[in-house]
């Protein structure tokens, strides 16, 4: 018998370097803590405070919300078809459930259990394509559709497609990002070039910045192949005013950079003098589809549908040649298909009930309270924390968080950095166990040098939100009291006369 | 900010939080101070196919390379086309099993539970189950859950590896998937740093294991199974490409062994694992067992024994130290049910650090789909004797698997019965790999073409017949031999029909080229 070392093959030593570095704060080390507290409280044991409160994603079922009815109907007729021939069926569902059903099932050839095209079954696809031209009131074509486990898998796919080996690729990444885009960068051997939103200016996008980022870059031998925009912003919530997006695609276009468009939370608008335009509106309106190489995405995850577990999404690509699009389909096709109860919901979500049907008076009803509520939630969370000594936090204009800028003790600054962390991570960390309330630290987003921030979302129910606030307040004196007071207010900011950009 | 405040901020950014590091040649004579637009873009273009990362362009999935694109483009014409290429039993007429849609359906839309009327729709224990289910799903379906998947369905999936196997399993070695691919893309991506590092991979293989590696950027060591031994595994033939591997400075760290195998359906013997296992021992090497056709098994002398309960059984050393990941899925056995996208992956012996990382890489994806796990859930924990659904239940599964092997037999005869086809019998899983010796004139026209001679013939079949298969260059074959992959999918009903169009086909075919 053979000697054996005792180090395993798969060992932290002789891992995949780039899955070591890749780092992703929504479910990094304070929500592991949380899931630890999460488990002693099942034990039964004393803490501070009776249950967690998880701020920390976007996942709002998990704090209340409920999902949109139709959408569950027709769900529950292509799980189990067999109910459609069930005699009472139509005490059980509205016609236009039915029918939609039926439609779907038809034109899906077996079911949700069968594997479809790689890109989505067609008839989802169409849908989706006819809802998008309605929007933007532009054609779509079905083949500019696929179809993907959410919106993550999409780009993932483009990281890959963009990073070649050993070339010091780099995709331009808004500062503060969700953090999906670091890791994946890290993930597929590419360097983040980052390009600094301006917190004063309501997180404002400067595109003579852009330009001077890419320009660095370049001296220093990268090559900027593309640039990724969050529209609705995550974790900002900014809405980009027309103007950024027109001098974004200008941009692209004299510089080739292929634009990665994250617009999954563009249904949460809180802004009543905001609308959201798509980026492919945008660029047929100015004439460049063909001159910009453009990938849209979105999701059923967020915006008032909220259906994060059921993974469903698309990525729309324009402005790229059929040699490119075809090695995006081999990528889907590697893992046969997204699953179709995703891409069903995507095609429904995309293509709700219309005036007149059974079903549209309770969709309605159901969209407009959530919404209305999202809209109340944001506005009682931020004007809470702007309240709070220290404290600024920029108007969530969309999506569903609050990224509010702490400025802190010097001795906290201190007592994290004894600690080998960051200043913000050690208030999320006391915050959590303290109050047991969840946040990312905005370490894990990207943040100026020298600031800290937290991100939270609004999404804990009307009943419990009056409480978070309560419990952040309170947190928020304890913690500045305990590190010894609050330092000069060189930080604190409100919204000062910007120029509208 | 001021502008210069934002630009000074963002390169201080770029220095210090490491999320930019910069190249150490910042003077590289190759692109300094000028934007080099060669390396750039192409004909005005970034995304140009010559610009993009070459893994991504070498790598191929034949299941649906050429021969489907080819079929889908017929079928969009107007062609009827029969998709034998891809193990999709429901798009072939398989109907899915009752029990597990009747869960389904209640956890989606949880307002059914709530009707008086339930229990004359629903069989009381789907009502039960489903209720268990949004007990333990915490926001229902629609909330994103743990990365790793939802601890009750993982401790069903642990106790069912515990059941099956006679050793405990660790619900938190146990990760959930949006269909085993993922599981095994997830390993495959930890296993592999560069082109050195080697994964054995069963020559014919699943070409999922062959595009991943490629992606990933490793190698691919080929052990070839013996077709003339009904497709035998054997150790000297691992052993030597092994050594070969190493003779070119490969590092061998994974094997991949797929039971039963598919394209070959071949199922390996109690003994034959015990060699492998002995062999992953000596060599050091993380074994892959590829599982996910278990149920799908169509003889009597080789049942399915899993790699995990013949390690246990072996003792020590090997019970502790082989480092086994052993894969499952929702899209095979009985159910069929490939568009949910449910898999599994169960950890045994791996390091706790390994298991962490691939936890934090599942996480960047949230979590798997809830309706895949459910169907996960359903899968290991079925209705049991005395359960109201489980006469049904036994019976769509019984008579789905032995109508699988009664055609598993019409498959393998028919190939045979065919001049210059010889075929092993299908053993497990989905489907029939015939050998087909073509005439040289075959060869020859492909040659002409630029084709692989299989896929001249996979190409004609499908303009003849419109059936859709898959050529065997596509999972890897001996030198000089030819084959194709086809589904024993087809119903009961239309085999027959199948075999005789196969079969008018194959005739013309070597008339043509005789």
């Amino acid at each position: 018998m053979t000697t054996k070392t005792t180090k395993s093959v798969l060992s932290l030593e002789s891992i995949n370097s780039n899955v070591i570095e890749a780092e992703y704060a929504v479910r990094g080390e304070i929500v592991q803590i949380a899931q630890k507290l999460a488990k002693e409280l099942e034990m039964g044991a004393t803490l501070p405070f009776q249950k967690l409160v998880w701020c920390n994603i976007g996942n709002p079922q998990i704090l209340g919300q409920k999902p949109v009815t139709y959408f569950r109907q027709v769900l529950s007729l292509c799980e189990y078809p067999e109910l459609l021939s069930v005699p009472e069926v139509e005490k059980l569902f509205p016609t236009d459930v039915l029918s939609r059903a039926r439609q779907l099932l038809e034109q899906i050839p077996g079911g949700v259990g069968a594997y479809s095209e790689s890109a989505g079954a067609f008839v989802v696809r169409k849908l989706v394509a006819e809802a998008i031209a309605r929007r933007d009131r532009h054609p779509c074509n079905p083949e500019e559709i696929y179809m993907t486990d959410g919106a993550s898998p999409a780009v993932h796919y483009m990281m890959d497609l963009l990073i070649r080996d050993g070339r010091n690729d780099a995709v331009m990444v808004p500062i503060p990002q969700y953090p999906l885009y670091s890791a994946t960068l890290t993930l597929y051997g590419g360097k983040l070039v980052p390009y600094m939103l301006n917190e004063s200016c309501g997180w404002s996008l400067d595109v003579q910045h852009l330009r001077q980022q890419l320009h660095t870059a370049r001296e220093q031998g990268l090559c900027v192949r593309g640039m990724v925009v969050i529209n609705p912003g995550n974790p900002t919530g900014q809405c980009l005013s027309l103007q950024n997006q027109e001098d974004i695609l200008v941009f692209c276009k004299e510089e080739s950079l292929v634009l990665i468009a994250d617009e999954v939370y563009q249904a949460n608008i809180y802004d009543d003098k905001k609308e959201f335009f798509s980026f492919k509106k945008v660029v047929c309106d100015m004439g460049l589809l063909n001159e910009v190489p453009l990938v849209s995405l979105h999701s059923i995850s967020k915006g008032f549908v909220g259906e994060c577990g059921r993974r469903g999404g698309y990525m729309a690509v324009t402005g790229f040649p059929e040699s490119v699009t075809e090695q995006i389909l081999k990528l889907a096709s590697i893992n046969l298909c997204p699953n179709i109860s995703g891409q069903i919901c995507c095609a429904l979500m995309m293509n709700p009930p219309q005036e007149g049907e059974p079903s549209f008076e309770l969709y309605e009803k159901e969209k407009n309270v959530i919404l209305g509520s999202l809209k109340r939630r944001a506005e009682l969370l931020v004007s809470a924390l702007n309240k709070l000594e220290g404290v600024s936090c920029n108007a969530a204009e969309g999506a569903l968080y609050a990224f509010p800028r702490i400025t802190l003790p010097q001795k906290a600054i201190d007592v994290a950095k004894s600690l080998g962390k960051s200043p913000d991570w050690l208030y999320c960390r006391d915050l959590l166990q303290q109050y047991g309330i969840v946040v990312v630290p905005g370490s894990g987003f990207g943040q100026a040098d020298g600031t800290f921030h937290f991100r939270t979302t609004f999404l804990p129910s009307e009943t419990d939100i009056g409480l978070v606030v309560d419990n952040l307040t309170s947190f928020h004196t304890k913690f500045m009291v305990q590190y010894g007071g609050i330092r000069n207010t060189n930080g604190t900011h409100h919204l000062n006369g910007c120029s509208d950009s | 900010m001021s502008r210069s405040e934002i630009s000074r901020a963002a390169r201080l950014l770029m220095r210090h939080t490491g999320l930019f590091k910069l190249g150490p040649e910042c003077s590289s004579a190759a692109v300094v101070g000028t934007r080099s637009k060669f390396t750039h873009s192409k004909e005005g273009k970034v995304l140009h196919p010559d610009l993009l990362n070459a893994a991504v362009l070498k790598t191929q999935y034949a299941v649906r390379g050429e021969l489907y694109l080819r079929a889908e483009e017929l079928r969009k014409a107007g062609k009827e086309i029969i998709f034998t290429n891809v193990g999709n039993p429901h798009a072939l007429g398989a109907k899915p099993m009752t029990f597990p849609r009747q869960v389904a359906s209640l956890c989606i839309a949880p307002f059914l539970l709530e009707r008086p009327d339930v229990e004359t729709l629903f069989p009381k224990d789907a009502i039960t189950r489903a209720k268990k289910i949004l007990a333990a799903f915490k926001g229902g379906v629609g909330a994103y859950t743990d990365s790793r998947g939802n601890p009750l369905i993982r401790e069903e999936v642990a106790k069912f590896f515990e059941e099956r196997d006679g050793v405990p399993s660790n619900p938190d070695h146990v990760f959930l998937t949006d269909g085993a691919s993922v599981a095994v893309r997830m390993c495959l991506n930890a296993v592999i740093r560069d082109e050195n590092d080697g994964i054995l991979v069963p020559i014919p293989q699943y070409p999922l294991y062959s595009a991943s590696i490629q992606l990933y950027g490793g190698t691919l060591v080929p052990y070839y199974l013996d077709e003339t031994k009904n497709w035998a595994l054997s150790i000297d033939s691992l052993k030597k490409s092994v050594k070969d591997a190493r003779a070119q400075g490969k590092h061998v760290r994974a094997m991949v062994f797929i039971n039963p195998g598919n394209p070959t359906g071949q199922c390996l013997s109690e003994e034959n694992l015990k060699e492998l296992i002995k062999f992953a021992y000596d060599e050091q090497i993380v074994l892959m067992a590829d599982e996910v056709y278990q149920e799908n098994v169509y003889q009597d002398e080789r049942p399915f024994i899993s790699a995990r309960k013949v390690m246990h059984a072996m003792g020590e050393p090997y019970r502790s130290s082989v480092e086994l990941v052993s894969f499952h899925t929702v899209s095979k056995g009985a159910g069929g049910e490939c568009g949910l996208r449910g898999g599994c992956m169960e950890m045994t012996n791996i390091h706790k650090g390994a298991i962490e990382e691939i936890y934090k890489c599942a996480s960047i994806n949230l979590s798997p789909n809830t309706m895949g796990q459910i169907s996960i859930s359903c899968l290991v924990n079925p209705p049991k004797p005395g359960d109201d659904s489980y006469e049904q239940y036994n019976k769509e599964r019984t008579e789905e698997l032995a109508s699988l092997r009664r055609r598993a037999h019409m498959v393998t005869n028919a190939f045979n019965n065919l001049e210059g086809v010889t075929c092993n019998f299908t053993e497990g899983a989905m489907y029939s790999f015939p050998r087909i010796r073509l005439p040289p004139k075959a060869i020859e026209a492909a040659k002409k073409m630029g084709k692989a001679p299989d896929v001249l013939y996979c190409l004609r079949l499908l303009e003849a017949t419109g059936i859709s298969t898959v050529p065997g260059s596509g999972f890897g074959q001996e030198e000089g031999t030819f084959h194709l992959r086809t589904t024993i999918l087809p119903r009961e009903e239309v085999m027959n029909t199948f075999v005789s169009k196969f079969s008018d086909f194959h005739q013309k075919f070597i008339k043509e080229f005789s």
